[in-house]
């Protein structure tokens, strides 16, 4: 059976991926930007848009890192602004579990579900780490070892106060006088090592019983957590093999958890570049690459890969012929991506200079090759077909796409890429539902009083 | 041409929005509709017509807690409405489909975070296009507490209300209070209005030394920004606390642009705002312009005696009498005009009227209060035009501030 393809755009981000310097790149904080850019993201029946969040800015060598986008706007605020602007749209947010209480995590999200009818996705991410902790009151305190535990029973307690409500407590009944069913709505109760809390959870039930859930880590551990817990799966595996191992992999934890394939959703983040011949699509990314990787920007790369300030260096000349300082302590903070680097900087720097010595290629194209090779890059009929085929093949139920250039970006993709796939009949010539879990083609929850049982049982098994 | 616009002297007016209305019965009424409470249009309508009677901002309520007529503890009542949606997001959800009147939704802050309620504020700014606020709130409740289980705090009640150590308490919650916006207006300034540069020959998007650590570190939490979100359109977000007593007083001549109070009458008020003024001139902030709003409950018809009957009627459906922190008045809308006018010369800039019920009473106040103010010079005839005239900042005669790095980035530089 010819499965179908979900879409989802990614706003461009705060990384090199987002080519600032383009006369065509727009504001990536002022209203207008994210209207434009959900609207076109709607326009082509897109399941969602996709924003990232990260809780501290950047830096490299203890200095705010400049050479990126920097400045965004608070995730819940900007999606329930953008509830107003479009009407099917799936919004999917990054909420961070360890700076932040279920509580009100959950009532916001409650409270996005109801203001867009239907339409949110929480994209759960944890992180451990004192810098960003010295902008909260908790501060950075949670042991790495930590961070899915309290990231499982983040989801899981915020699970328990979405179905706090059954969905049928209001009966708003004007001449009985009676509003509620009963006198302890939302009434909970939670107590493990991260969260003790009781109460009354004070957001009725929302349209899709709670938000459509995300995650996006790739760990076993994370890979596992999606496997029990996730609705859908935001990776990096674009590529057709590592797609499929992946997608392999991923679903085929799912058993374990009594969960069936259909009910996780993997998909990758991908890049795009179009152009009207392959070729021209081809000249056109390289063209694109360079620009993500200024020689500014290759250097900072450089000195991640090599934890060290390196105030002379050519980018143009070769790369440094010393090793990486391997460091618990890194100069780069606040990065996620960093962190792949440092898990093995040497054998990572001999793999740049390998490259570097093949293609005799400077510091700086280096960097180019290794960092910024785009996902899908050729004429519309070239990535429609390629982006079918992974589908088909089972390396994705579907792409994010990120594009490069904000807010227009992912125009060209909407009108020349959507249209062919629309054509074959693998994507919705139109919305067919309202809510994000339709979009997505997931059954509606049901009443948690009977429904939520299922939940439990597969996290006891998992146990 | 704007003076013919807004009379001198004019008032100032909000409306508080809260579920049916603010009358516990309010949601029996003919024309209410508590099955809509939980829908984006409900607000939308309501911020709607708010806006086409020319009025200042709407305020929404909230809390970390089921609502509650006991202010100090749940109840378990099921004769009125219970549960809500988080005012920041409502807020967010209606601006966009308003031009000109402005939003100041309530934030507790006592349980959450003013790194996130900072960057929520400065984002519902750039989505109103500069016409956002924050009413702060502290969640002062036992129950409320268990929701986050990071703190106790011991019971309170109305007979407990004076006992030295809830006293103590209630002026650590109001500390944290002030430590809460300090730390949201250092957030807002952290960023330089021109710190994106995007220079391209140095590879640049920002220039990094006009981006401020705000180092703030207090009993409550620390901070050490700068926020992740730039410097809001307003520069500063209005900043609004609602008051009963001293400790209260002081937040809001400490660190509020607009207080919300409750006098009973016209000596009352100026009462309260002698005493604000006075704390004003004590926290060194004389010259800077605090606006003292007097909250209202409000019951309008065309006659007095409709108005009275309604409340009545609410009355009786709600179990007993209505009472409030605010005064209430039912009554004609020309007869509230008389009132406002009057208490106006205390010292009062504007007033918050709070809608016994949705939509009746908000409809009174945009189709015949307003128009009955507009008729005695005491009401702007429509929003000003003008560049830079859109912010609720601007609408409320509060300039733009400078922002605090700055200056002292510019002495460092020299």
């Amino acid at each position: 059976m010819t499965k179908q393809i979900h879409l989802a755009a990614h706003f461009p981000g705060v990384n090199n991926t987002t080519v600032w310097s383009d006369p065509a790149a727009g504001s990536h904080i002022e209203f207008d930007s994210f209207t434009r850019f959900a609207q076109t993201a709607e326009r082509g029946k897109f399941d969602f848009m996709f924003l990232a969040e990260g809780l501290r800015l950047r830096e490299q060598n203890g200095l705010i890192y400049d050479l990126d986008v920097v400045g965004r706007p608070d995730t819940f605020t900007i999606l329930a602004a953008l509830a107003a602007v479009t009407d099917y749209l799936g919004l999917t947010g990054t909420i961070n579990s360890t700076f932040n209480e279920p509580y009100e995590v959950a009532r916001q999200f409650a409270s996005l579900d109801h203001l867009s009818g239907g339409r949110a996705a929480w994209n759960v991410v944890t992180s451990w780490d004192a810098f960003t902790g010295e902008n909260f009151r908790r501060g950075g305190y949670l042991a790495q070892g930590d961070r899915y535990e309290r990231a499982r029973t983040f989801l899981r307690t915020a699970t328990e106060l979405w179905d706090s409500w059954q969905g049928d407590e209001i009966i708003a009944d004007k001449r009985g006088g009676e509003f509620l069913t009963t006198a302890t709505p939302g009434a909970f109760q939670h107590k493990d090592a991260f969260f003790d809390i009781e109460g009354h959870f004070n957001v009725p039930r929302s349209p899709q019983g709670r938000p459509v859930i995300f995650q996006a880590g790739d760990s076993d551990e994370g890979r596992d957590f999606a496997a029990s817990s996730a609705d859908a799966i935001f990776t990096g595996h674009a590529t057709l093999e590592d797609g499929q191992a992946f997608y392999a992999d991923v679903k085929g934890r799912l058993r374990k958890y009594g969960r069936t394939p259909d009910q996780l959703l993997i998909l990758p983040a991908a890049t795009f570049v179009l152009g009207d011949t392959d070729a021209e699509a081809a000249d056109f990314a390289r063209e694109v690459r360079r620009a993500q990787v200024s020689p500014q920007t290759a250097l900072r790369f450089i000195e991640q890969l090599w934890n060290t300030e390196l105030p002379d260096f050519d980018v143009d000349g070769p790369l440094p012929d010393f090793d990486p300082v391997v460091s618990d302590n890194l100069i780069s903070k606040g990065r996620a991506s960093v962190r792949q680097f440092a898990k093995n900087p040497v054998e990572r720097a001999n793999e740049w200079r390998a490259r570097a010595a093949d293609g005799r290629l400077s510091a700086r194209e280096v960097v180019i090759e290794v960092t910024g090779r785009q996902s899908f890059v050729g004429s519309a009929e070239t990535v429609a077909t390629a982006i079918n085929q992974r589908v088909q093949a089972e390396a994705a139920d579907g792409y994010i796409l990120v594009p490069h250039i904000t807010p227009d970006g992912l125009a060209p993709f909407v009108d020349q890429v959507v249209p062919l796939l629309q054509e074959r009949g693998v994507f919705r010539a139109d919305y067919t539902g309202t809510t994000l879990r339709d979009h997505l083609g997931l059954a509606p929850l049901g009443r948690p009083d009977q429904a939520g049982r299922h939940d439990e049982r597969a996290a006891r098994a998992a146990s | 041409m704007t003076a013919t616009h807004i009379p001198a002297g004019a008032l100032h007016l909000a409306v508080a929005l809260d579920g049916a209305g603010w009358h516990p019965a309010a949601w029996r009424e003919p024309d209410a509709q508590p099955d809509r409470l939980l829908t984006a249009a409900y607000w939308v309508d309501l911020a709607q017509q708010a806006e086409r009677g020319l009025l200042d901002f709407v305020t929404i309520e909230d809390g970390l807690d089921l609502q509650s007529d006991d202010h100090f503890s749940r109840d378990e009542r099921t004769d009125r409405v219970r549960g809500r949606l988080d005012a920041v997001l409502i807020a967010a959800r209606a601006a966009p489909r308003t031009r000109r009147i402005g939003f100041v939704p309530t934030a507790v802050t006592t349980h959450t975070e003013p790194f996130h309620t900072s960057k929520a504020i400065a984002t519902l700014d750039y989505v109103s296009t500069g016409r956002a606020g924050v009413r702060l709130q502290i969640g002062g409740r036992t129950d409320t507490a268990a929701h986050f289980g990071r703190r106790e705090i011991p019971p309170l009640s109305v007979e407990r209300r004076d006992h030295p150590d809830v006293q103590a308490l209630i002026e650590q919650h109001f500390d944290e209070a002030a430590d809460y916006v300090e730390v949201l207006r250092r957030l807002w300034d952290s960023w330089e209005d021109d710190a994106e540069i995007r220079d391209v020959a140095t590879g640049r998007f920002i220039d990094r030394e006009k981006l401020h650590y705000i180092d703030f570190e207090g009993r409550w939490f620390s901070v050490r920004g700068p926020s992740i979100t730039p410097r809001p359109p307003q520069g500063q977000p209005v900043v609004a606390a609602l008051g009963h007593a001293a400790v209260p007083y002081r937040l809001i001549a400490r660190s509020a642009d607009i207080g919300f109070v409750t006098p009973r009458d016209r000596a009352g008020a100026a009462k309260i705002v002698a005493e604000i003024r006075a704390e004003q001139a004590r926290a060194g902030r004389a010259d800077e312009t605090v606006h003292v709003f007097g909250d209202l409950v409000v019951f309008l018809d065309d006659n007095a005696a409709a108005a009275a009957g309604r409340r009545e009627r609410l009355d009786e459906l709600a179990g007993g009498p209505y009472s409030s922190d605010a005064q209430i008045f039912a009554g004609r809308p020309a007869q509230l005009a008389d009132l406002l006018l009057d208490w106006r010369e205390a010292g009062l800039a504007g007033f918050r009227l709070r809608p016994g019920a949705l939509p009746h009473d908000l409809a009174q106040i945009t189709d015949a209060l307003v128009p009955e103010l507009q008729r005695r010079g005491a009401f702007r005839t429509a929003y000003p035009a003008g560049d830079g005239s859109g912010t609720l900042r601007s609408l409320l005669g509060l300039p733009r501030p400078a922002n605090r790095y700055a200056a002292l980035a510019t002495n460092e530089r020299v």
